[in-house]
Parts: C-alpha cells; structure tokens; sequence
C-alpha cells in the first residue's frame, strides 16, 4: 500500500480523499494555494505545502510546484481528484517520471480518452455504441462539412475535440448555419483548450444522461458498478445525480455495463472511470470518457457500498480488484443535490465567510463539504461548496429525506442554491423521473415569464 | 496549543550550543523531536528535516475546525524589515556547492539582484534574487531546509 500520497486538490474531494488515506493508514500531504490555507483538510493532513498563489494556473494546475512538493515530502503517490490535472495526460506523465505513482490511469488511457474524437473511435472499435457524427475532426472544407452534417441530418452539434464536461459545444439547426458555427466554436476551443479541432454529432432533442461507472486494476481485472442518471442540469452543469437510473432494467444495466468492461480491458484501463452516455428511446449513445473520479461518485458508493476512492489507492498500490461483478449488487436508491455559493434566482457566484455552517443528519444521510463555521470562501475557484446525498430503500423515500435534510441545512453569511434545490425535491417532474436534459432549464425559462 | 516557531528556533539554538545529538520535547500530544548532524555531513543531505513549520497537531482532535486552522496558521510572527520570501516550492541551499561559503551572514549588505539562496526542485536549480537592497539581519531557513510558496527566507531592512 502506498505509505504517503499528495493531493493534488482542494475543497471537498480533497477532504474526501483525506479521509479515504488516514482511514487506510496512509500519510498525507495537503498541497494549497495561499488563499486555501484555512481549508479544513489542510489543517488535517499530516503535512502541508504551500505551492502558489491564488490563480490555479500558479498553483493546483502549477506541474513543477505539484512534483515539487511531492520531492520535499518524499511521498509516494499523487492523487488528482476531480477537475485542475485529473485528466491532464502531461501531467499523468511527469509524475510518473518524477518516480512517483499518479493515483488514475497510465498516461496514454488519459491520452486516447481526453481526445473525443481518439476516444468515439476507440469506443466504435471496442463495439460501444455511439451518437452518429463525422466519426474524425472537421476540415475547413465547408461544403464537405455540410455534406458531412447533411449525412446526419440536422440539428447537429459541433463538439471541441480538447473540451468535455459540457464545453465547446454549438447547436446547428440549419445548413446556412453551420458554415459560421464551425469558426465561432472553432476559436472559442482555440481559447479554452488550445485545440481547435472540432467534431459533429447528431444532436439528440431529449435525451438523458447516462452514465456507467466502472472500476478496473490494470492486472486484467474489470467491474461496473452501475449506472447514474445526471439528466438534471443547468448549463451543460450537473445539478442532481442518481443512482440507479429511473425506468432501467437489471437486463439493460447488465448488457451496457458488460460493453463498458469489455471496452476497459481491451484499453487496458486501470482505476475508476466514467463512460458517459446520452440515452434516447432505450438507445444508449456514447458521447466521453472521464478518466478520473467524479464529483457524483457517491451515490454509486451509497447503493453498491464500493467506497471507490479506496479502490483508486489500492489499485494504484499495486493491488488486484478484490470485487468480482456478481459482489455488485444495487441497493435502494440515492440522489445528490449539489450546492453552489450562488445566487439562487440570478446564478451569480456568491464568495465570502459563512459566518454559520450546520449539517443535517438522519439515515441515510450524507454530507460531503469541507464548510465550517466561519470558513472563508475564496473567490478564484467553482462555486461548489456542498454535496448533500441522500439514500433510501427506494427513490420515493431518498426525495423524502433529502427534502428533510435540506431544510435543516444551515449556511448562512452567503447566498446557495439551497432554495432551488428545494423546489427540485417538490417537483412533479422530478418526483416522476426519466425527464431529460434540458427539463431543468426549460422549468427556469417558464418560471421566468 | 501547537508548537510555534519562536519556541522550535530555541530549541534548536539549545540543541546548538549543548554536546547532545538529539533531544526530543513532547507538550501535551505534540511532539518535537530535534537531530544533530555531525560536523563533518555534507551539507546536501538528502535527510528529512527534523522539525517542520506545520507541526500535526496530533491524534488531538481540536474543539473546533475553525480553532484548529487558526492554529496552523500562527505559525508565522510578524518581522521587522522587509521579508524575501520563497517564489517556489522546493529545497533551499545556502550556498552555490557543499563547500562553497554561503551566500548570506548576518549583517551583510545586499543589493537588489543579489542572489539570497538557491531552491532546487525536480533537479532544475533556481536561485533566489533579493528584490530589496539593505542588510541582512535574519536568515530564516537552513541548508536543506523544504520551503514552500511564499515561505519567508530572509529578512533584511
């Protein structure tokens, strides 16, 4: 087992990190800019290093000051979370170089995967169904691309090849369109990833989100562990997660998690990933890859009882899978409801000191936030502060309680989406299931008026 | 209370002027343990320092989150003069070579652009430029010595 790890992170998946190593013994080291001090996994790791200034490009994307940490700490592995490096295949690189041991998968995984069009390719040979799309990078040939998108038939999207995560992406409606669209996502990805490759898929009007997450060891060794539905979204943004999948059957489960694995071992997958999919009249379509932990791990964790952050150290210790496929089995379900320092109506960012801080309680109830009374909230980074996941023996009992716990929690001194999520609890939609992708934000545009 | 850096510097100057080879101070659940090297070592040890800013506070569980933070965070007292602090993370070095004299004595007079010390990390060496000029009337760190972002090195006035 790896004896010290340095997390390369901040912020609540920090603090869950934390937990995971000194639960298993492992020594820590919280690395932070100098406006993170305060975070409460700082004040609990056995060691701290200070690696820049506020701006992440200085300090949490800052590569030589990450290594250099993890030098004067002689630590033995780094653990990226979610986000800043997670999926940075430079990064995965020259930590292994350095002589350390980067808690993912290798570097080329995270290579083939962080390009979408290297990944939909990949995906088509392993026999994963995917969206029907150009299948390669466009040229700047336009009546090629029209005809490409003709072949497809409208609406189309246009994808960035470096982005993900919901951005870099344009809706076309009509051909007049497209020639116009294609330059203006095509700069917008020169500026946000410094790739301006781009692709076309056929744009699903309502589709879900789907996504399976698996678990794999490198050694041969491949599981699912079921699916999450994260159709609540805002923006491209997830706002809810849940697992299992409203309206999924044990058979369709199976047979997309069984594709899921097969395509693991045949990349040689190693850690815990994502296979993100959009799902339209019973038809799963393979859009990206995440190869890291996700912000909405735990509610896989609370139906199969697989803490998978565990399983990320022990498989980057060197470890074989100690779960077999048939050991995951989906018990009740639970929701996530994320909270933002934002305001609730405007969505504006909302920093500063949350002057009280108290969390709900109950069964099945589980909070993941680095928040305490009087904590700081620096301005520079996202604006999630809060995980609140509930779990109960069925999807009606998970809303009851996370209805309960969000009226007992307290953060006052900033402004939260708390209220939102609220009125997401109450909704008829909501408490039906199976809404699609863009149900949230068409619910707030009719709210509008 | 965590151990603060006025107290580790004394201990140190204790250590230093006494025939001891190591001594070891525990307050409450926190423990401080100090070890000479022998005069003759050279000075690029790759040992890891004994004593450190950010002491855990231990199996001690704070009353509070927030009390155990603003602890981590008294570590550092005020200065009189201006500080040159660490533009990196990395392992600070006194001197350009183990036999080389060192860069800094206290009292010295510097210019801006004089060079301070050198940061080594991921085998690159980084040396550290005063941006004030003045006289140097507290050295911080010691040879070996981690240092991270923004850690003061040298205080000159």
């Amino acid at each position: 087992m790896l004896e010290k790890i340095v997390i390369a992170n901040r912020g609540e998946i920090a603090l869950r990190i934390l937990r995971a190593c000194q639960a298993l013994g492992i020594k820590t080291v919280a690395v932070h800019s100098t406006v993170d001090r305060n975070l409460k996994h700082v004040a609990m790791a056995d060691e701290s290093v200070c690696i820049g200034p506020a701006a992440a490009k200085d300090s949490y994307l800052n590569v030589p000051a990450l290594i250099a940490a993890a030098e004067v700490t002689d630590a033995q592995g780094i653990h990226p979370g979610y986000g800043f490096l997670s999926e940075n295949a430079d990064f995965a690189e020259r930590v292994e170089e350095s002589g350390f041991v980067f808690i993912g998968p290798r570097p080329e995984t995270i290579r083939l995967m962080g390009d979408k069009v290297s990944a939909i390719t990949a995906m088509k040979q392993a026999g994963v169904p995917c969206v029907p799309g150009s299948g390669k990078p466009l040229s700047d040939d336009a009546a090629d691309n029209a005809r490409i998108a003709k072949a497809i038939g409208y609406p189309v999207i246009i994808k960035a090849s470096g982005g993900g995560g919901g951005r870099g992406m344009r809706v076309v409606h009509t051909e007049m369109a497209l020639l116009n669209a294609v330059a203006v996502t095509r700069a917008e990805a020169k500026s946000a990833f410094s790739n301006d490759q781009v692709y076309l898929e056929k744009y699903l009007e309502n589709p879900r989100h789907i996504e399976i997450q698996v678990l794999a060891d490198g050694q041969g060794n491949a599981i699912h562990l079921g699916e999450r539905d994260c159709s609540m979204q805002r923006r491209h943004q997830k706002v809810i997660e849940e697992a299992p999948a409203p309206g999924i059957s044990e058979k369709q489960r199976a047979e997309i998690g069984e594709v899921c694995v097969q395509a693991c071992r045949r990349i040689d997958y190693r850690g815990a990933g994502t296979f993100e999919f959009l799902f339209e009249r019973g038809k799963f379509y393979f859009i990206e890859m995440n190869t890291r932990i996700q912000v909405e791990h735990p509610v896989t964790e609370m139906v199969t009882g697989v803490d998978l952050v565990t399983e990320q150290i022990r498989v980057a210790s060197g470890e074989k899978l100690r779960y077999k496929q048939s050991d995951i089995v989906m018990r009740g379900h639970a929701i996530e409801c994320r909270i933002n320092a934002e305001d609730p109506n405007t969505f504006m960012p909302s920093p500063g000191t949350v002057s009280r801080y108290h969390p709900p309680g109950g069964p099945g109830i589980r909070m993941e936030t680095h928040l305490y009374d009087g904590y700081k909230i620096p301005p520079n980074y996202d604006a999630m502060i809060a995980k609140v996941i509930a779990h109960g023996p069925d999807r009606a009992t998970a809303i009851a309680r996370m209805r309960v716990a969000l009226s007992e929690l307290v953060i006052q001194g900033i402004k939260t989406n708390i209220p939102l999520q609220q009125s997401n609890m109450l909704d008829q939609m909501f408490q039906v299931g199976g809404f699609n992708i863009h149900y949230l934000e068409r619910r707030l545009a009719e709210a509008r008026k | 209370m965590a151990m603060d850096i006025r107290k580790i510097k004394k201990l140190i100057e204790l250590l230093e002027e006494s025939n001891l080879a190591e001594m070891e101070i525990r307050e409450g659940e926190e423990t401080v343990r100090l070890s000479r090297w022998p005069k003759n070592m050279p000075m690029m040890s790759a040992a890891p320092q004994p004593t450190h800013y950010q002491v855990a506070p231990g199996a001690a569980p704070s009353p509070s989150a927030a009390s155990a933070v603003a602890e981590a965070n008294q570590a550092e007292p005020k200065f009189e003069g201006q500080v040159v602090r660490s533009p990196m993370v990395g392992t600070y070095y006194a001197a350009s070579a183990p036999a080389a004299a060192p860069f800094l004595k206290i009292g010295q007079l510097i210019k801006v652009g004089d060079t301070i010390g050198i940061i080594e990390a991921m085998k690159m060496f980084n040396p550290v430029e005063s941006e004030v000029a003045g006289t140097v009337i507290k050295i911080l760190v010691e040879n070996g010595q981690p240092v991270e972002f923004d850690e003061a090195l040298v205080v000159i006035q």
